[in-house]
């Protein structure tokens, strides 16, 4: 039996396969207009991989911000539930975790089982997420990628004081009207970013080891500053961690609980 | 899984509750056709004191009123953007901006003009309370007399402090008399106390009465209840509606009746709501979930003591313990008293006081997760309850946090507070019952 997890991001749509308790495939595409159609070419992406069909699947459980949309969904759940089962089926002694997406970061604390205890969201500011990285890489005309890295060239230490990504993006300008660096303005937004992420954290309690999962931790820039900025070397981040969450939905899928009652 | 149902039924008397809530804002309205007089002053304001003048004053409390603009989205946008129109900052007092947009634009929420107040009468305890009334009373040009309540914790209450309100009760009295031309009675005085400490008592009994498994009240209906004892709690229409409501939750709790048939998750929450969005409770109600009230809903009128049995519950009344008030001075000095002991005052002090009610509450309401507002409407009840929370997570209790406004929807996202009781709900271990 194959139970698929799909998580509707604010930006990306991600869908894991899971067979026998193990991760058979994955699909990962850009979210259009038509959401429903979007989840259903995501998941059909995956199963040709295994030359399967919508017929072959036992449970599809949906996640992320978009989830409610997914009509071939047999139930959702939250982000917060899901990243917290992804995580510690795929690093058992995890127990605090860090989302950060495009629109929206989490931390979260759980249990040995992935049940989650406390968690925090960032509330409606986008400064504290992956949106807010773009378009600061916008504002200084470079692409994302190469921001990203351009934030471990610098040491300088630049405080940013707007707390809204509008106010933020002024801000940069006028770094850039006074002559800073790419370099080092890399790294100001990125150390900003952090110090939100951190806040959050703090306020669920570092407990044991830690991940940070979502698409945000592949951006070396932002991982080094978020090191810094909690004062951890040892940041665990899974090999795909944007797809996290969706590991979770399909393996709530697999542990065939029925969500209505 | 099947879900146990309760029986459930509506309050016989949630009619008249919300017909004695229209007829204070009325009677307000129309006391100069009677020859009446009218006051404006806070829900926490002394109100049995100006009783003193004769059973024809009348008082608008401006947290109520300010509470019910707010759930008028409209038109509190437009009161609100008056205020700020005339420099009052958007990150004040929700209630404030709502309150004085309504009078700067001359009107009144329940029709016609703003009716101004002869005085106003107000206390001190944060700083809103006293700006906000000398915005008034420099507006209308009436008297204003403002006491200041802050004399501490009521753990510590001594003597110089309890007199230093009690003076200032005293010295009001002359105040008023001096303002309104009108002798004051002693008599009336001790009704008027008496009656609030009725009043006041009788919130907390009906409060307790809801450690009931399943509660007999959800704090959704409580909100419409409780509003009366902040619109004049010491009226006598309002402690005769407080007796028949305690009877009828006391017959509720003895035959199961419950607010919630699905009640299977009992929660509490804290500070004012967001009025605006009070169905948020209604879709908690959807996982089995009832918020059986909050040290806000409970506190912010009723006055609490310790029981026999060492259990939270109603204070008792002079008249209970056989003490009987005898002049203005003995009265005065209980008055004070009692009203310092109000459980939300406390926590102006320090967080640690409301934590250890909120967690007593936790115990003996047995209540399985808190959900607090962050509430940027209120930065007086809102004090300290970062602290609070990290209190209540030390003894394992689930709590979820969320920002908003109690009366400004603008800094609050529906959509997201929706998606955070998702996922608080997934915590618990909760679904919707289909």
């Amino acid at each position: 039996m194959i139970f698929a997890g799909i998580d509707m991001g604010a930006k990306m749509i991600k869908v894991i396969l899971i067979k026998d308790g193990n991760i058979v495939a994955k699909s990962k595409i850009t979210g259009g207009f038509d959401e429903k159609e979007s989840a259903r070419e995501a998941l059909r992406k995956a199963l040709d991989q295994l030359s399967a069909g919508f017929e072959d699947l036992g449970a599809v459980v949906s996640t992320g911000v978009g989830r409610k949309l997914v009509d071939i969904a047999t139930f959702s759940v939250t982000d917060v539930t899901a990243d917290a089962k992804g995580t510690v089926f795929l690093h058992p002694s995890v127990r605090t975790v860090i989302d950060v997406g495009a629109e929206e970061g989490r931390a979260i604390r759980c249990d040995a089982s992935g049940r989650v205890i406390d968690f925090a969201v960032n509330e409606k500011c986008a400064a504290g997420a992956g949106s807010f990285v773009e378009a600061m890489a916008r504002a200084v005309e470079m692409e994302l990628d190469e921001f990203a890295a351009a934030s471990l060239k610098s040491n300088k230490e630049i405080p940013m004081n707007a707390q809204c990504a509008v106010f933020a993006e002024s801000e940069v300008v006028s770094l850039i009207h006074s002559g800073t660096s790419k370099e080092d303005i890399s790294k100001a937004v990125h150390d900003a970013m952090a110090s939100r992420v951190t806040a959050m954290v703090r306020r669920v309690g570092v407990e044991r080891e830690l991940a940070f999962i979502g698409g945000v931790a592949k951006n070396p820039g932002f991982v080094q500053s978020l090191k810094r900025s909690l004062g951890i070397e040892n940041i665990i981040i899974p090999e795909d961690p944007d797809f996290v969450g969706a590991i979770g939905a399909a393996l709530i899928g697999s542990e065939g609980k029925i969500r209505e009652e | 899984m099947e879900i146990r149902r309760y029986r459930s039924e509506p309050l016989k008397c949630w009619n008249r509750a919300k017909e004695l809530r229209a007829k204070i804002y009325r009677d307000y309205a129309t006391a100069h056709k009677r020859g009446g007089i009218r006051y404006s002053g806070s829900a926490w304001s002394f109100h049995a004191i100006p009783y003193g003048l004769g059973d024809d004053v009348y008082v608008l409390t401006s947290e109520p009123y300010g509470a019910s603009i707010a759930f008028e989205r409209k038109l509190n946008e437009e009161f609100q953007q008056a205020a700020e129109a005339r420099g009052w900052a958007h990150d004040l007092c929700a209630y404030m901006r709502s309150y004085l947009g309504s009078m700067y634009l001359n009107r009144y929420l329940f029709g016609g003009e703003f009716p101004k107040p002869d005085f106003c009468f107000q206390i001190q305890i944060c700083c809103t309370h006293s700006k906000w009334y000398q915005a008034i009373a420099e507006y209308e040009n009436v008297p204003l007399f403002i006491f200041d309540v802050s004399v501490g914790p009521y753990n510590e209450l001594d003597e110089n402090r309890l007199m230093y309100v009690v003076n200032q009760m005293h010295e009001s009295i002359e105040w008023l008399e001096k303002v309104t031309g009108r002798k004051f009675d002693d008599e009336k005085l001790i009704e008027a106390i008496n009656t609030e400490f009725e009043v006041t008592s009788l919130w907390a009994e009906i409060c307790t009465l809801n450690k009931a498994i399943p509660a007999p009240l959800d704090e959704k209906s409580m909100y419409s209840l409780y509003v009366l004892a902040t619109l004049d709690k010491a009226s006598k229409e309002v402690a005769s509606f407080y007796r028949e409501l305690r009877d009828e939750v006391k017959d509720r709790v003895e035959r199961g009746i419950a607010a919630v048939a699905t009640e299977r998750c009992r929660l509490i929450t804290d500070t004012q709501p967001p009025w605006g969005f009070l169905k948020i409770y209604r879709y908690l109600e959807s996982f089995g979930a009832v918020s059986v009230g909050s040290l806000y809903t409970f506190g912010l009128q009723g006055i609490f003591a310790d029981q026999e049995d060492g259990s939270w519950g109603p204070r008792k009344r002079p008249e209970q313990l056989g003490i009987k008030l005898r002049n203005r001075d003995e009265a005065l000095r209980y008055y004070a008293d009692w009203n310092l002991s109000k459980p939300e005052w406390q926590h102006f002090y320090d967080p640690k006081l409301k934590t250890e009610m909120m967690l007593r509450i936790i115990k003996e309401w047995k209540v399985d997760g808190v959900i607090l507002h962050l509430n940027r409407g209120c930065e007086g009840l809102t004090t300290g309850i970062m602290e609070n929370r990290l209190g209540i997570i030390k003894h394992g209790i689930p709590v979820m946090t969320y920002e908003g406004n109690m009366g400004d929807e603008n800094e609050f996202d529906e959509k997201r507070v929706i998606a955070r009781i998702d996922s608080f709900m997934e915590t618990l271990g909760l679904s919707k019952i289909a």
